[in-house]
């Protein structure tokens, strides 16, 4: 009994040393994509995704699992954006097409989906993802192919850093971290904020930092400061600690499922300060959870359907009659992605990566649904945040604040 | 000092949750000497079935006494069932297998408990947060200076509906039949069993028990924090499980100390120093209990036979 399982055992191990051997050695020479049938190798000549009559782009999205209403908004605007675009002929006379690959809300899938889109389907350009971590996990395959990506919602540096060949079209965390400051500053004339961060968060950690110490550039004091982990649905041990210190406001840049949370237990408490937060607030879910004690809150965001700019009232016009529902952020940012990649394809000289790569790098003022985008030579957007007061079951807005 | 007396309210509310989840987990490892990892889960399923019998009676935010007592007794009753059928099917039949077999059958319970959840079948699960009802509406009843001390008319009830069942739990386990019976299993099943105690009984009677009490500590813990959601078993029942240690697990009375201790502890921990020690201190506590009295607070230690 003991041998037989030696000897599996020792099978395993083998096997697995073997794995890695294949894993580590230099890259094979150019094999048939598996059940692929194109004969184009990844980085090879030609131009890949793109037939006498279509272009095909690929899509990674969480269209299951904890994040699946990111995701579905995303799908939804990138879909509307294309047919949009087919509708008016297309792009330099031909359609584009896009194939779309669930992530489950998980990096690992998202990784795989990557790669399926890169070596399978042989994509022009990936769009996607709304979470940071699965952006990562896909830019990881995407920049080593050659393959430009253009992340809608993911705001945290790390993403575009991996390589020149991953953009986005949202602005990054530390930007959010100071637009709320500002708002707090100039527009509250707020003097003593407490701050209430997620500790295992990269996200909250990040704009807790830059809130923090843009505030106290501009003048302000932070009175206290305490955190909190995620899974734990009681904070009136951190509440009552900022109680005592008696700030004017209160900036928590959580999720929407702890703020509703935090927001009735302060109440409860017989706090009165003011709540600010990013744009991690941004869910139907938060008016549920949070119900009046989160009434007269501000959020950073990064755009509003209240604005009354043209191009975005058509846009909720055109996504309402498509699906029923006023489109919230990322589906806003889901439309830019697809319109900014579609833009670069139309400038760019040639239909070959490389080229739109460039094209997308370029980008300047484009007219975007979430503000005018420019990209910087980090690769990052450059555009106002908007600062929305939370009402009665909806948002209202209050103020843009430009870089 | 205010804020000393709000802090101390915060941390008893914590306190008996801990204490009521953490009366199962002592319980069914008293008779059973098994760690049934699936508490805390069968929590979370008590308060989808109070959120649910909520839902059906309509309330929003308001609610009848009759009413509040049917969604406790509800939860409770279906807790026990289920309590019963998971000893029955995942736990009996292994019974005189090596204990480590029954651990991971818990935890195999567990994990399909929190993530069954998570699937949308029917009008209950789903894996998004809801907000339970205010089946208590709430009211100030205390308020000390300029509201620097608040207490509302839930958290005296929450606490005296907890304490209630703690009392019942003490009268039934120190003097009824059932209770000696059940003290005689926990001291050694076999010899209660020569002495014509029914044992498959009495052990099946402890689980239905034990969930139903978490049941109870569930729909409290969702009138206190609110949100519901099938991942919540897990962090409260992992809390819950370090009261009954640090009280002396299989102890009755301690996993009432161990509970209120734990809540109080990480409530003047956040209070008066960082908040980011909670639960480090936490642990820590847990630790030093356990250099100091292996056994927890209340346990004793066995000499183990060589």
């Amino acid at each position: 009994m003991r041998s037989a399982l030696a000897a599996v055992l020792t099978s395993c191990v083998l096997a697995l040393v073997a794995c890695e051997k294949k894993a580590s050695a230099p890259p094979p020479p150019p094999s048939p994509a598996p059940g692929g049938g194109t004969a184009a190798a990844p980085s090879g000549g030609g131009t890949p995704g793109v037939t006498a009559d279509t272009i095909l782009i690929g899509e990674v999205g969480s269209l299951t699992g904890s994040e699946a209403t990111f995701g579905i908004s995303t799908r939804n605007a990138i879909e509307l954006a294309l047919r949009e675009v087919n509708a008016a002929g297309g792009v330099k006379g031909r359609k584009i097409e896009i194939r779309v690959y669930d992530n489950q809300s998980k990096p690992e899938e998202a990784a795989q989906a990557a790669n399926r889109l890169i070596n399978q389907d042989q994509v022009l350009l990936i769009l996607g993802e709304v979470a940071s971590s699965n952006s990562m996990a896909m830019a990881e395959k995407a920049q080593p192919a050659k393959v430009p990506m253009i992340s809608n919602a993911s705001t945290n540096p790390k993403v575009t850093e991996i390589g020149n060949y991953i953009f986005r079209v949202c602005f990054i965390d530390p930007f959010q971290g100071y637009v709320m400051a500002k708002f707090a500053h100039d527009h509250l004339k707020l003097t003593k904020v407490a701050v209430l961060r997620d500790l295992g968060s990269a996200y909250s950690q990040g704009l807790a930092d830059v809130f923090e110490r843009k505030f106290t550039e501009m003048g302000g004091k932070i009175v206290a400061g305490e955190t909190y982990t995620k899974g734990s649905t009681d904070f009136r041990s951190q509440l009552t600690a900022i109680k005592r210190a008696a700030p004017d406001a209160i900036y928590i840049p959580g999720y929407y499922n702890d703020i509703g949370l935090i927001a009735r237990q302060a109440r409860e408490l017989g706090i009165t300060a003011k709540l600010m937060g990013g744009d991690g607030w941004d869910s139907e879910k938060l008016f549920e959870l949070g119900g009046a004690a989160v009434e007269g809150s501000y959020f950073s965001n990064h755009y509003s359907p209240d604005d009354p700019n043209p191009r975005i009232q058509k846009f909720i016009a055109d996504y309402k009659a498509a699906y029923g529902s006023v489109p919230d952020a990322l589906a806003a940012l889901g439309y830019d992605a697809a319109m900014v990649a579609v833009d670069a394809i139309k400038r760019a000289p040639s239909l070959e990566r490389a080229a739109v790569r460039d094209a997308i790098a370029a980008t300047r003022n484009f007219p975007g649904v979430t503000g005018t985008i420019t990209l910087d030579d980090k690769r990052n957007a450059t555009k106002p945040a908007v600062v929305l007061e939370v009402g009665k079951g909806k948002t209202k807005y209050v103020a843009t604040i430009a870089p | 000092m205010s804020d000393f007396a709000q802090h101390l309210i915060n941390g008893v509310a914590a306190g008996t949750i801990y204490a009521l989840v953490a009366l199962g987990y002592t319980m069914v490892y008293g008779v059973l000497k098994l760690i049934n990892f699936a508490h805390g889960d069968v929590m979370m399923v008590g308060t989808f079935l109070g959120y649910g019998v909520a839902q059906k009676l309509g309330y929003g935010n308001q609610s009848t006494l009759w009413g509040v007592l049917l969604i406790f007794l509800a939860a409770m009753a279906g807790c026990a069932v289920m309590g019963f059928v998971i000893e029955r099917f995942a736990y009996r039949p292994l019974r005189d297998k090596p204990r480590l077999t029954a651990l991971i059958t818990a935890i195999g319970i567990s994990f399909t408990l929190s993530y069954g959840f998570q699937l949308d079948f029917g009008p209950l699960p789903g894996a998004a947060p809801r907000a339970f009802p205010e089946i208590i509406v709430p009211t100030e009843w205390l308020i000390v200076g300029d509201r620097a001390v608040v207490i509302w008319n839930w958290q005296v009830i929450s606490l005296a509906i907890a304490l209630g069942l703690m009392l019942m739990l003490q009268a039934l386990v120190y003097r009824s039949r059932f209770g000696r019976a059940m003290r005689a299993v926990s001291f050694d099943h076999r010899t209660a069993a020569l002495m014509g105690i029914p044992v498959d009984r009495i052990i099946a009677l402890t689980f239905m028990l034990g969930s139903a009490l978490a049941a109870g500590a569930g729909i409290l813990y969702a009138i206190k924090d609110t949100a519901i959601q099938p991942l919540m078993g897990l962090y409260v029942g992992l809390k819950a499980f370090v009261a009954a240690v640090i009280g002396g697990i299989g102890n009755v009375p301690g996993a009432v100390v161990g509970g209120l201790l734990l809540g109080l502890v990480e409530e003047f921990v956040v209070g008066y120093s960082s908040s980011s020690w909670r639960d480090a201190v936490a642990f820590g506590f847990l630790i030093i209990v356990l250099l100091v009295r292996p056994g927890g607070l209340f346990g004793s230690v066995a000499a183990e036979k060589v």
